[in-house]
Formats: C-alpha cells, sequence, structure tokens
C-alpha cells in the first residue's frame, strides 16, 4: 500500500517537534497544544457537518417513504429489499462506485451516508407508526378527527419513540461511517488518521482523531437520549 | 495525503463497463484477492464466534448481563472501522493479525447482543414447562432455547459478517492484501479497477448476507432434531 511504503523512518515535522514527536511517543500533548487549532478542530467541525446533514436527509427521505410505506404494504416490501440491499454494500465500496457518477466531492460521500441512514430510519418509522393499537385509532375516529388529525395527533405520538430510537442508531453509525469519507474527500476526522497513517503511523494523531471520533458519537447518543426523554415523557425505553 | 481516487480519471458511468472489462480480464488475479479477503473474514468471524456466542447464550440463559449487552452494543455502533484499524496498527503493527483483531472488535458486538436477546426472549413459561418435564439446564439451552431464539441469533451473525466483509476492505491501509488493496490503490489499478473490485466486494457481501438467509429459513422450516 502507498501509504505505508511511501513513509521513510522518519516522523511528521521532521526535526522540528517535540522529543516526545520525534521519537513517535503514545500520546503527545504538546502536538495535541499545537494543532488542535489547524488539524483536530475543524476536522472535528467537518465530522459533524457531513454527518448532521446526512442525518437530516436521510431522516426527511425516510419519513416520506414511510408515510407511503406504513398504509401500502406491497411499496413497503420493495422499499425495504431496496433499503436492506443498499446497507449490505461495504461503505468503502459504495463510496469509490458512486464516484464515476458524481467525482470525488462532499455529495458522493453524502448519497453514501445517507443512503445508510434509510434503512434503520425507516423500518423504526414503519414499525413506529404501525405499532399503535387499533382500539387507540378506533377512538379517535369515534371522537370525530379526520385522518390528518389522527397521523399527527395520535400516531406520530405514539410512533416517536420508536423513531427516536432508530434515529440515535442512525445518528451513531452515520458518525462512524463518514470517518472512511476520507478515502474520497479530505474532510472529517478520517482525514488526520490517513495522514497520520501515511506519516510512518504517528500514534498522538491517530489516537487524538480516533478517540474524538468515538467520542462525538457517544456525546450525540446521549444527547439523543436526553432529547428523547424530553420528547416522550411518558415512556421510558 | 493524496486521496486514494485522483481526477486524473474522467468520471463517466463508461467506467462501469471498463469496470467489468477489468474484472473479466484480471479474473484469476481478483479470484486470488477474494480468497485472501474470505481467509481475513473467516478467521475473524470464527474467532468472534467462538468468543461472543457462548457468552451471549449463557448470559441469556441465566437472565443476567442485560447492562453488558446493551452497551457493548452501542459502544460497538460507535467504534468507527478506520479508528479500530488504525488503533490496532499502532498497538500490533502491520500485519495479519492486526486486522482480525480489529475486525473481531467490530464483530463480537452483533452477535454477543443478538445471542443474549434472543435467548432472553424466550417465552419463560416454555422454559418453566421444560424444566417441570426434567430436563437439564444444558438440555433447555439447547434444545427448548436455542431452535427458538435461533432467527435473531442469525440475524446478528448475518449483521457480523456483513460488517466483517466490508470492513476488510479498510483493513488494505493496515496491508492486509484482499480486495481492498485494489481499491484504495488507483495509481495501480486505474479508476476501472477501483469500480471493478468494489462490484466483487458488493457481491461477496450480498452472497453471505444471502447465504445467511436461506440457512437460517433451512434451519427453522422443521423442528430442531428430536434426541
Amino acid at each position: 500500500m502507498s501509504f505505508l511504503v511511501g513513509a521513510g523512518p522518519v516522523i511528521p515535522n521532521f526535526g522540528k517537534g517535540s522529543a516526545c514527536e520525534r521519537s513517535n511517543g503514545w500520546f503527545c500533548t504538546d502536538w495535541l497544544h499545537a494543532h488542535w487549532g489547524d488539524t483536530l478542530q475543524p476536522a472535528l467541525v467537518q465530522h459533524l457537518w457531513l454527518s448532521a446533514v446526512a442525518v437530516g436527509i436521510g431522516f426527511a427521505i425516510a419519513f416520506v417513504l414511510a408515510l407511503v410505506g406504513f398504509r401500502r404494504r406491497p411499496f413497503d416490501a420493495g422499499i425495504g429489499a431496496l433499503a436492506d440491499f443498499l446497507y449490505t454494500i461495504p461503505s468503502l465500496a459504495l463510496f469509490q462506485l458512486l464516484v464515476p457518477f458524481t467525482g470525488l466531492t462532499v455529495t458522493t460521500v453524502e448519497i453514501a451516508l445517507v443512503s445508510y441512514t434509510l434503512l434503520v430510519l425507516y423500518r423504526n418509522m414503519v414499525e413506529g407508526l404501525r405499532g399503535v393499537p387499533a382500539d387507540v385509532l378506533e377512538a379517535a375516529r369515534g371522537m370525530g378527527m379526520t385522518r390528518a388529525q389522527t397521523f399527527r395527533r395520535v400516531e406520530l405520538p405514539l410512533a416517536l419513540p420508536a423513531i427516536l430510537a432508530g434515529l440515535r442508531i442512525a445518528t451513531v453509525s452515520t458518525i462512524s461511517v463518514a470517518t472512511v469519507a476520507a478515502f474520497v474527500i479530505p474532510k472529517g476526522l478520517g482525514e488526520p488518521i490517513f495522514i497520520a497513517l501515511d506519516q510512518n503511523l504517528f500514534k498522538t494523531e491517530i489516537l487524538a482523531a480516533g478517540g474524538l471520533a468515538v467520542a462525538l458519537a457517544l456525546a450525540a447518543d446521549g444527547l439523543l437520549v436526553l432529547g428523547q426523554r424530553a420528547a416522550t415523557p411518558w415512556s421510558r425505553a | 495525503m493524496e486521496p486514494c481516487v485522483t481526477v486524473a480519471d474522467a468520471f463517466t458511468p463508461h467506467t462501469f463497463v471498463d469496470a467489468f472489462s477489468f474484472i473479466h480480464d484480471n479474473a484469476s488475479f481478483l479470484f486470488q484477492k477474494t480468497g485472501e479477503h474470505l481467509e481475513l473474514s473467516f478467521a475473524a468471524l470464527g474467532i468472534a464466534l467462538l468468543l461472543a456466542l457462548p457468552l451471549g447464550l449463557w448470559l441469556g440463559h441465566r437472565h443476567r448481563g442485560l447492562f453488558l449487552a446493551v452497551s457493548v452494543s452501542s459502544l460497538g455502533r460507535a467504534l468507527p472501522s478506520v479508528v479500530l484499524i488504525a488503533f490496532g496498527l499502532t498497538i500490533l503493527g502491520v500485519g495479519f493479525w492486526n486486522n482480525t483483531a480489529a475486525l473481531v472488535v467490530l464483530a463480537v458486538p452483533p452477535i454477543l447482543t443478538n445471542a443474549y436477546f434472543a435467548i432472553d426472549g424466550v417465552d419463560p413459561d416454555v422454559v418453566e414447562a421444560a424444566r417441570g418435564m426434567g430436563l437439564s439446564e444444558r438440555q433447555i439451552l439447547l434444545q427448548i432455547e436455542l431452535p427458538l431464539g435461533l432467527p435473531l441469533m442469525i440475524a446478528g451473525i448475518r449483521i457480523a459478517a456483513i460488517f466483517v466483509i466490508a470492513t476488510a476492505t479498510i483493513a488494505a491501509i493496515a496491508g492486509g492484501g484482499g480486495l481492498g488493496e485494489v481499491i484504495v490503490n488507483q495509481a495501480s489499478y486505474g479508476l476501472a479497477g477501483v469500480v471493478g473490485a468494489s462490484l466483487c466486494v458488493s457481491a461477496l457481501a450480498l452472497l453471505a448476507a444471502l447465504l445467511l438467509s436461506l440457512t437460517l429459513r433451512a434451519l427453522t422450516r422443521r423442528p430442531g432434531p428430536v434426541p
């Protein structure tokens, strides 16, 4: 592989860095101080954007599909199979397969990331909407609610825990897959990792960027749990 | 770093035609790379099964370790494969075992969690009835709970298999060989080669998913073996 073969026995900053950097120590805090601003922080912000946009678009698409799918079974089977198929394609391969169409752009990355969110979001939305008990719907109709009112005021709130559970899984896995995006565009937390791999395995950068990616995923998960509790105070799931 | 795909090649849908001719022209080479890919995937999946399956089944049978099962699965989702491979490289160095270890860490959570919930979720009345009939704990686990929990358990193995095959591609950055070696090396194989190898990996993952679905269907069609 070119990254490893190309790298000589020298580490980054070729003699300019501290003793720890030159000996490739496990975790050089001075490197962290020097490069937080120009390397890690921008990568973290880009990573956050890549993931947030993907989850946002994925959520919108999945929601529209779920609106159709939960009333029409045959449509649902088709969408489910397609989403299942997209999910099975390895991320690195999907990124590369899209390159002939959309080039080395953010669009390529976003299309791939969005496809990965679809399966879990769509499944959870449809399951949540279908899980509303029939007698509750009957009661809503008895109260004179229209179909739109029933959907907005009965079905949607009752499906919310399942929808938010899907959102949690989708967000965490998108943050995780977004590190692979650096194969296509030099953005996100994958980029510093690849640079460090290229520079004779500079440990501090790998551990710092990797740790940030994991921390970001766990923090997003924690925030969504809090949001879930606030939005659905009646359920303790 | 240099992007693995360079702008030198034109991006046209025509690349797919070239990719198929690349697959056709380099069939034996790709076959060998697929072999390496499968070797790595099977090793990792095998070790993960040996580690996670007995533990998950046992914990599920005793209805213990809910916290472990849940946190292992959410931690597993939060660990990016690239990060795992890179960590593996810094700790274990370049080679087969670094990649295998990283893939095992990825494969354990879905197998463990699904095995746990598969056994934990078996109807307690059924288990009680089996105990009343004088079956030993071992017999209950193997003859009652295992067949009933099989669909969920195999679903976990299926997720793990897809994960492992997909991530074995990324292992190429750590000198792991396999189809990823072609995908991350456009300089040598051209865009047609990259796309061709990507098609091979996708086919491999889909095939593994299909195979496990068929296995499940075959296993659940009839009741399990009668002792």
